[in-house]
C-alpha cells in the first residue's frame, strides 16, 4: 500500500506477533471483510454472486485447506477431490438423518469426518515421503470416489446416484437448497471462509505451524530438534481435511446444489491443487488469490473472444484453455515460484516506494 | 462372519483350483496388461534417473505421439515416414522441453519440477488436441484383435505383440543403457549429476536425449494403447495407471518398471476376476493403488528402488 509504517514501533510481544502488525493494515483488512459482507449482497446480481463470488470463496477454503498440507507441511497432496466428497456426502447424510441438526453443526461435523479420513489416509506419510506419498495420496482419491459410487447407501439409494442439498435454515433464514437466494448462500459461505481463514492464520503463526514449516524444510533436522514427526504430518493432514471436507460440503450445499462423484474427481483435485501453487506455496493470502485467479480465467476466456468479435467453437476454447492454464502454470513455476501472494508483496513494496526509484 | 471370511479367503482359490486353464487364461491376461502398464511407466523411470524430474506429462506425451501418428497417417503418408516423422516430433518436443522448461527451473526442489510437469501436461493436452483434432481416431497397425486358442487358453493376438514388443524395447534400452557412449553418460548422470558435470557431460544435451528416448518410448506405448483402444483423450490417462507400477516397482529402475508393471497387471486381473464381485466390480480404478500402497508400507522406496539415505 502506500503507506509507510514508519514510526510505528512494536512494544510488546503481542504487537510484534500480531497477525495484521501494521494499523492501517489491520483497518484495511476489517474494512473489507465488512464490505464483502455487505455489499454484493445488495449491489452484486444473481449472475455475479452465483457464478463468480461463491464459488470463489468454496474454492479458497479448500485452497486454504490443501496450502496448509502441500505449502506449510511440504506433503504433496492429490487426494483433495476424495476429501472433499467425503465432506460432502457426510454432510448429506447427517442433514438428512437428523434434520432438525443446524447446518453450521452438519458442515463442522462433515469437516470432522473428512479429517478422520484423511488422518487415516496421512499415516503412510511417515514413511512414504515425496513423490511416493503423491501417489499414495491418489489411492484415497480413486478409493473414495469409488466408494461413495458403489455404496448406495450414501446417496440414500437414490436411483440417480446424485446428493440434493435440501432446504435448511440459519436464524430463519433458509441458506441451503432450492429455494435459498444467492445473497444468503454467499453470506454463509463467506462467514465460513473469514473464521477458517482467521483460524489458518492463527494455527500458521503459532507451535503448530512452525512445527509444519521444520518438517517441510528439513524432516529429519526438525525431528532431531524434537519435533514429533507422526503428530505433527498427521495433525497437518488432519487439519488440511477438514477445511477440504468443509469446503466440500459447502459445494454441493451452498454452490451445486446437486452433485454427483464426478464434481470430485481428480481433475478437482488438482485445481485446488493449481489454486494453491499459482497463488503461493505457504500463503493464506495466497490461497484467495489463486482460487479468484483460477475461477475467474475460464470466464475471461469465455468473454474476451466474444467481445473481440472472435466466434470460436466449444472445442476449441475449451484447448485454448486447457494451453493457457498450462502455459500459465509453467510461466508462474518458472518466473515466480512462489506465486501471486509473492506478487502481490513486491507491488505493495514498489508502491511505497512510488514515484521514487529508491 | 465366518460366511464373509470363507467367500474372501477360501472360494476364491477354490474357484482358481476348479478350472486351473481359466486361472492361466486370467494370468496370462494380467501379464500382457502389466507390460502396456509397463511401456507406460518405462518413460516414466527412464527420465527420473537421468534428470530427477518425476514427469507426470509422460501420459499425455502418449496421447500426443499417438495423435500425430494418426494425424499422420490420415494425412496418407506411409507408415514408415510417418514413424520417422513421429519420432522427429518428439525429439523436437524433447528439445523444447529442455529450452522451455527444465533450463529455467534447474536447482529448483523436485516438487517444483514435478509441478511444472502438471502444467505441462495441461499444455500438451490442449496443443495435440487443437492440432489433431479430439475426435476418437482409430490406428490400425495391421495386427489385428483376435484371439487364438492354445490348449484351451485363450490368447490376444494383439496383446501378445505388445507384449514382444515391450520385450524388445526393454532389450534395446538395456543395451543403449549398457554399450554405448551416450549409454555411459546417462548412467553417469542419473548416479550424480554434479560429478557427471565436472568431468565434461554435457547436461543438457543428456537431458534432451532422454526425453527424446522417452519420446520414442511414449510412441510404442501410444501404438499399442492406440490400437487396443483407440487414440482419443482417455489414452493420457493411462499415466494414473502406471504411476502406481512406478511406485511399486521404485522411480529408478528399468527392470522394476517390468515386475512392477507384472504384479500389477496379475493383481489387479485376478482382484478383478475372482475378488471382484464380492464388492460390486469395477475395482480397476483403485486396486492398483491399494496393492502399491501396501507394498510400500514395507518397503518404502520400492521393490528395485535405490536404498533412502538420509542425511541432516
Amino acid at each position: 500500500m502506500i503507506y509507510r509504517e514508519a514510526g510505528r514501533f512494536k512494544t510488546s510481544y503481542a504487537s510484534d506477533q500480531a497477525i495484521f502488525p501494521i494499523v492501517q493494515d489491520r483497518v484495511f483488512v476489517r474494512a473489507a471483510v465488512v464490505a464483502a459482507f455487505v455489499v454484493p449482497p445488495l449491489v452484486a446480481g444473481d449472475y455475479w454472486l452465483q457464478a463468480i463470488l461463491i464459488p470463489f470463496l468454496i474454492y479458497a477454503l479448500a485452497a486454504i485447506g490443501l496450502n496448509l498440507l502441500t505449502g506449510y507441511a511440504g506433503q504433496l497432496s492429490l487426494g483433495t477431490g476424495g476429501f472433499m466428497a467425503v465432506g460432502a456426502y457426510s454432510a448429506f447424510k447427517l442433514t438428512t438423518a437428523f434434520p432438525r441438526l443446524s447446518i453450521i453443526a452438519v458442515f463442522l461435523l462433515s469437516g470432522l469426518a473428512a479429517a478422520a479420513i484423511g488422518l487415516l489416509f496421512g499415516i503412510p506419510s511417515l514413511r512414504i515421503k515425496g513423490f511416493y506419498l503423491a501417489v499414495a495420496t491418489l489411492a484415497a482419491q480413486f478409493f473414495l470416489i469409488w466408494l461413495f459410487n458403489k455404496v448406495a447407501w450414501f446417496t440414500n439409494y437414490a436411483s440417480s446416484g446424485t446428493i440434493t442439498a435440501p432446504d435448511r435454515t440459519v436464524l430463519g433464514v433458509t441458506v441451503t437448497g432450492p429455494n435459498a437466494t444467492a445473497a444468503a448462500r454467499y453470506v454463509m459461505a463467506l462467514a465460513f471462509v473469514t473464521v477458517f481463514a482467521l483460524v489458518a492464520k492463527n494455527l500458521v503463526r503459532g507451535r503448530i505451524g512452525r512445527s509444519w514449516m521444520a518438517i517441510r524444510d528439513r524432516d529429519i533436522a526438525a525431528e532431531i530438534i524434537g519435533v514429533r514427526p507422526l503428530r505433527t504430518k498427521l495433525l497437518a493432514f488432519g487439519i488440511s481435511s477438514f477445511y477440504c471436507g468443509v469446503a466440500g460440503a459447502e459445494l454441493v450445499f451452498l454452490y451445486l446444489g446437486s452433485a454427483e462423484t464426478l464434481a470430485f474427481d481428480i481433475n478437482q483435485s488438482f485445481l485446488v491443487l493449481f489454486m494453491v501453487i499459482i497463488g503461493g506455496l505457504g500463503s493464506v493470502l495466497g490461497s484467495f488469490l489463486g482460487a479468484a485467479f483460477i475461477i475467474l480465467l475460464p470466464i475471461f476466456l469465455t468473454r474476451l473472444p466474444h467481445s473481440l468479435g472472435l466466434i470460436m467453437s466449444v472445442a476449441l476454447q475449451k484447448q485454448i484453455e486447457l494451453m493457457i492454464f498450462g502455459g500459465l502454470i509453467l510461466f508462474f513455476l518458472i518466473v515466480e515460484p512462489h506465486g501471486l501472494a509473492r506478487l502481490w508483496q513486491i507491488g505493495k513494496e514498489k508502491l511505497r516506494l512510488w514515484p521514487f526509484p529508491h | 462372519m465366518s460366511d464373509l471370511l470363507y467367500m474372501v479367503l477360501v472360494a476364491p482359490f477354490k474357484d482358481m483350483a476348479g478350472s486351473p486353464a481359466f486361472l492361466v487364461e486370467v494370468l496370462i491376461g494380467g501379464v500382457f496388461a502389466g507390460l502396456m502398464y509397463s511401456l507406460v511407466a518405462l518413460g516414466f523411470v527412464l527420465i527420473y534417473k537421468a534428470s530427477g524430474v518425476f514427469n507426470f506429462a509422460q501420459g499425455v506425451m502418449v496421447l500426443f505421439a499417438a495423435l500425430t501418428l494418426v494425424g499422420l497417417l490420415e494425412r496418407g503418408a506411409p507408415v514408415v515416414v510417418a514413424l520417422a516423422l513421429t519420432a522427429a516430433v518428439m525429439v523436437g518436443l524433447a528439445y523444447a522441453i529442455e529450452r522451455v522448461v527444465l533450463r529455467p527451473l534447474v536447482n529448483q526442489p523436485q516438487i517444483i519440477l514435478f509441478m511444472a510437469t502438471i502444467g505441462l501436461n495441461f499444455f500438451l493436452e490442449g496443443f495435440g488436441e487443437m492440432a489433431w483434432g479430439a475426435n476418437v481416431k482409430k490406428l490400425d497397425i495391421g495386427i489385428p484383435d483376435r484371439s487364438f486358442i492354445v490348449r484351451g487358453v485363450q490368447i490376444n493376438e494383439l496383446e501378445l505383440t505388445a507384449a514382444v514388443t515391450a520385450a524388445v524395447l526393454v532389450t534395446l534400452l538395456a543395451l543403449f543403457f549398457q554399450t554405448t557412449r551416450i549409454g555411459l553418460a546417462l548412467r553417469a548422470v542419473a548416479d550424480d549429476h554434479e560429478a557427471a558435470l565436472s568431468i565434461g557431460i554435457p547436461l543438457k544435451t543428456i537431458w534432451v536425449v532422454v526425453w527424446s528416448v522417452a519420446g520414442v518410448v511414449a510412441i510404442v506405448a501410444g501404438l499399442m494403447w492406440g490400437a487396443k483402444s483407440g487414440v482419443q483423450f482417455s489414452l493420457s490417462l493411462i499415466a494414473l495407471k502406471a504411476l502406481p507400477v512406478l511406485i511399486l516397482g521404485g522411480f529408478e529402475s528399468v527392470p522394476g518398471a517390468i515386475v512392477g508393471g507384472l504384479i500389477i497387471g496379475v493383481g489387479e486381473k485376478l482382484g478383478e476376476v475372482y475378488w471382484g464381485p464380492l464388492v460390486g466390480g469395477a475395482i480397476e480404478n483403485w486396486f492398483a493403488y491399494v496393492l502399491a500402497l501396501a507394498f510400500l508400507l514395507v518397503r518404502p522406496q520400492g521393490l528395485f528402488g535405490e536404498k533412502i539415505i538420509e542425511r541432516v
